[in-house]
C-alpha cells in the first residue's frame, strides 16, 4: 500500500483500492472524495470492531464460568443458588407473570429514585450556590456536606422509617440523602472553577452577583454539575432499592421483589430481577451522560473527564 | 466607516472627521507619584508619573516582573495604588488581557456582545455595535463559531471586538499579543494601528518587545526592574500610516536601539 502511494501515477489506483476496501461504507462518494483518508477509516472501523468484540469476549468467559459453577461446582439440589443462564431466560425473562411483576416494580423504583434525585438536585444546587456566595457560608456549611457523605446512609435508614413511616416518603428521603453529596460538591467545584481572568472581566464592567452567577458561574459549572448528576442518578437507584429492602412495606419496588424471590429460593427469577436492576442503573447512567452532552457537549470535551 | 475598513488596510486610515467625539488631546489617565506595595512587603511600583491623552498611544516596555501589569491593574481600578494620585477621566475603558478570556460556551458574536449586555445597552444598540466591531477586526462571517474553533489570533481579534463595542476612550492592553506567533502578531499590530487611527482613543499598552513598542506607539516609556519606575521616555516620530517596512528603516532601528539601551540600563 505505501509502496503504491510512492508512484505518482498510481494515486488513482490506490484510491480505487481503498474504496473497495471500504465498500460497506454507506455512501461510496465519501470514500472517493476522502482519498488518502480511506486507510485511517479502515483502521478506525477495525478499532470500533475491536471495541465491540473485546467486551463480548469477556462476557463469553463470564458465561463460561457461570456454566462451570452451575454444572460442575453445585450439586443438583443446590442449583437454585445459580441457575444456568438458559433457565434465567426461559423461567423468568420469558415468563409473562414474572416479568409483569418485575416491570411494575421497576416502574415504582423509577418513580421513587427520580423523585429523590429531583429533590436532591434542587437542594444540592441551592446549597452549593449559597456556599459559593460567601466564604463564611462555605466554611460553615461544607463540613455538613462532607459529614453527609461520611455517615453510612444505611445506618440512618431505620431511623428514617421510624420517623416517616415505611412508605413512599421514607424511600424518597433515603434517595435524597444518598444522592445529595455528589451534587453539592460538583456544583460547588464547578462554580468555583471559573478563572480569575474571567472574574476580573466581570469586575471591570461592574457585574453584580446575580449577573455573574447567571452569565459566568452557572454556565462554567455545567460540565461538573452534569458529572455530579450522573453519579447521583445511579446512587438514587441504589437508594430506592435499599429503602425497599429495608422497609418491606408499601408499593413494591425492585427491592421488595428481589427480597421475595430470595426468600422463596426462586433463583432464576432473582437473577432476572437483578439483571433488570442492573439495566436500570446502566440506563440512568447513559441517560445522564447523554443529557450532559446535550447541555455542554457543544463547547466542552467530555472525554476529558474519564467516564 | 464600515465600507472604509472593509476596503483597505493601513493606507486609507485618513482621520475621520466626526468619528472621534471628544477632542483628541483630552487627558484620560493621570498618574502622579504612584506606588504599589504588596502586603508581603514587595514594592512593585514606585514614583510613577504618567499621562495618557486621547489620540496618544503610550507603550510601557520593561523586563518581566517589573510591575507593568500592576500598572494596568491600578489604572483600571482592579487593584488600588498604595500611594500617589490616580485620576481616571475616561468614561469607558477597554481592557485587553494577556489571554483572550472568551467564554467558551458563547459564540463569537455572543462573546462580543457580553460587555454591552453587562452595561445594559439596548438590544438594537448591542447588535449594531457588535456587528461594527466584528467587521472592524475582520471577523465578519465567523459570528457563529465557538472560541475553541478559533486560532490564537482570531481569539484576540474577538477579544478586541468585545472591548470595541463600548467605544472606549481609553484602551488598556496587557501584553495582548505575547502568546502569538510573529506573523500573526505583526498583522495584529497593523490592525491595531488602523483601529487607533480611526477611533482616536487613548491607549496604554504593555509589552516586553521593544520592536512592538516602537512600531505601535506615539510614545514609549521604559520601565526599570523591581521596584518598577519609569526611567526614560521616547517620542516616536512616525506618522499614523505605518507599514511593516517601517521596521527595516534606519530611523526605526536607531530608535529601537535607544529604547533597548535604556531598558538595559534600567535593568542592571
Amino acid at each position: 500500500m505505501t509502496a503504491v502511494q510512492h508512484r505518482p501515477t498510481s494515486t488513482e489506483e490506490s484510491r480505487v483500492a481503498s474504496t473497495v476496501q471500504t465498500s460497506p461504507a454507506p455512501s461510496s462518494s465519501d470514500g472517493v472524495l476522502s482519498g488518502g483518508g480511506a486507510a485511517p477509516l479502515v483502521r478506525r472501523r477495525r478499532k470500533t470492531m475491536a471495541n465491540a468484540l473485546l467486551p463480548l469476549g469477556v462476557l463469553a468467559v463470564l458465561l463460561g464460568i457461570w456454566y462451570a459453577i452451575t454444572y460442575l461446582v453445585l450439586d443438583p439440589g443446590r442449583r437454585f443458588l445459580m441457575p444456568p443462564p438458559q433457565d434465567v431466560v426461559t423461567d423468568a425473562l420469558l415468563d409473562g407473570p414474572t416479568m409483569e411483576r418485575i416491570g411494575t416494580a421497576l416502574w415504582n423504583t423509577v418513580v421513587v429514585s427520580f423523585t429523590g434525585l429531583a429533590i436532591a438536585i434542587v437542594i444540592g444546587m441551592s446549597w452549593a450556590v449559597l456556599m459559593s456566595q460567601a466564604k463564611a457560608a462555605e466554611r460553615s456549611l461544607f463540613p455538613y456536606a462532607v459529614a453527609l457523605q461520611c455517615i453510612p446512609i444505611l445506618a440512618l435508614v431505620p431511623l428514617i422509617g421510624f420517623w416517616f413511616g415505611f412508605g413512599f416518603l421514607s424511600r424518597v428521603i433515603v434517595c435524597v440523602l444518598i444522592a445529595l453529596f455528589p451534587i453539592v460538591s460538583n456544583t460547588l467545584f464547578g462554580l468555583q472553577s471559573v478563572d480569575r481572568g474571567m472574574h476580573e472581566l466581570f469586575d471591570l464592567h461592574g457585574a453584580g452577583r446575580v449577573t455573574r452567577l447567571v452569565k459566568l458561574q452557572f454556565p462554567a459549572a455545567m460540565p461538573a454539575v452534569f458529572a455530579g448528576f450522573r453519579i447521583s442518578a445511579g446512587l438514587s437507584v441504589v437508594g430506592a432499592i435499599v429503602g425497599d429492602i429495608f422497609f418491606k412495606q408499601g408499593t413494591p419496588g425492585l427491592g421488595i421483589v428481589l427480597d421475595n424471590f430470595r426468600s422463596r429460593l426462586q433463583g432464576a427469577e432473582l437473577f432476572a430481577a437483578i439483571l433488570v436492576a442492573a439495566a436500570l442503573g446502566i440506563a440512568v447512567f447513559l441517560l445522564f451522560g447523554w443529557l450532559g452532552k446535550l447541555a455542554v457537549g457543544r463547547w466542552y470535551d467530555q472525554s476529558r473527564d474519564a467516564g | 466607516m464600515s465600507t472604509l475598513s472593509a476596503s483597505a488596510p493601513a493606507t486609507t486610515s485618513v482621520p475621520l472627521a466626526g468619528s472621534a467625539p471628544p477632542a483628541a488631546g483630552t487627558r484620560v489617565l493621570h498618574f502622579r507619584d504612584v506606588a504599589k506595595a504588596f502586603p508581603d512587603g514587595t514594592v512593585a511600583l514606585e514614583g510613577v508619573d504618567l499621562d495618557v491623552r486621547r489620540g496618544e498611544f503610550v507603550t510601557v516596555v520593561g523586563p518581566s516582573g517589573c510591575g507593568k501589569s500592576t500598572l494596568l491593574r491600578i489604572a483600571s481600578g482592579l487593584s488600588p495604588a498604595t500611594a500617589g494620585t490616580v485620576q481616571m477621566d475616561a468614561e469607558r475603558i477597554g481592557y485587553v488581557f494577556q489571554d483572550a478570556t472568551l467564554l467558551p460556551w458563547r459564540s463569537v458574536l455572543k462573546n462580543v456582545q457580553l460587555l454591552a449586555e453587562l452595561h445594559g445597552m439596548s438590544k438594537t444598540a448591542t447588535n449594531q455595535a457588535s456587528r461594527d466591531a466584528l467587521e472592524l477586526v475582520g471577523l465578519k462571517g465567523h459570528e457563529k463559531k465557538l472560541p475553541r474553533a478559533l486560532s490564537g489570533g482570531m481569539k484576540m481579534r474577538a477579544s478586541l471586538a468585545r472591548s470595541l463595542t463600548l467605544d472606549p476612550d481609553l484602551f488598556l492592553f496587557d501584553e495582548p499579543f505575547g502568546a502569538l506567533d510573529e506573523i500573526t502578531r505583526e498583522r495584529l499590530n497593523d490592525e491595531l494601528i488602523r483601529l487607533f487611527t480611526s477611533k482616536g482613543f487613548g491607549a496604554l499598552f504593555i509589552t516586553h518587545s521593544v520592536s512592538e513598542a516602537v512600531y505601535l506607539s506615539t510614545r514609549v516609556l521604559v520601565m526599570s526592574g523591581r521596584p518598577g519606575r519609569i526611567v526614560d521616555s521616547f517620542d516616536v516620530p512616525f506618522g499614523p500610516d505605518r507599514t511593516p517596512e517601517l521596521r527595516f528603516t534606519a530611523e526605526f532601528a536607531a530608535l529601537a536601539g535607544q529604547v533597548s539601551h535604556a531598558l538595559r540600563a534600567g535593568h542592571s
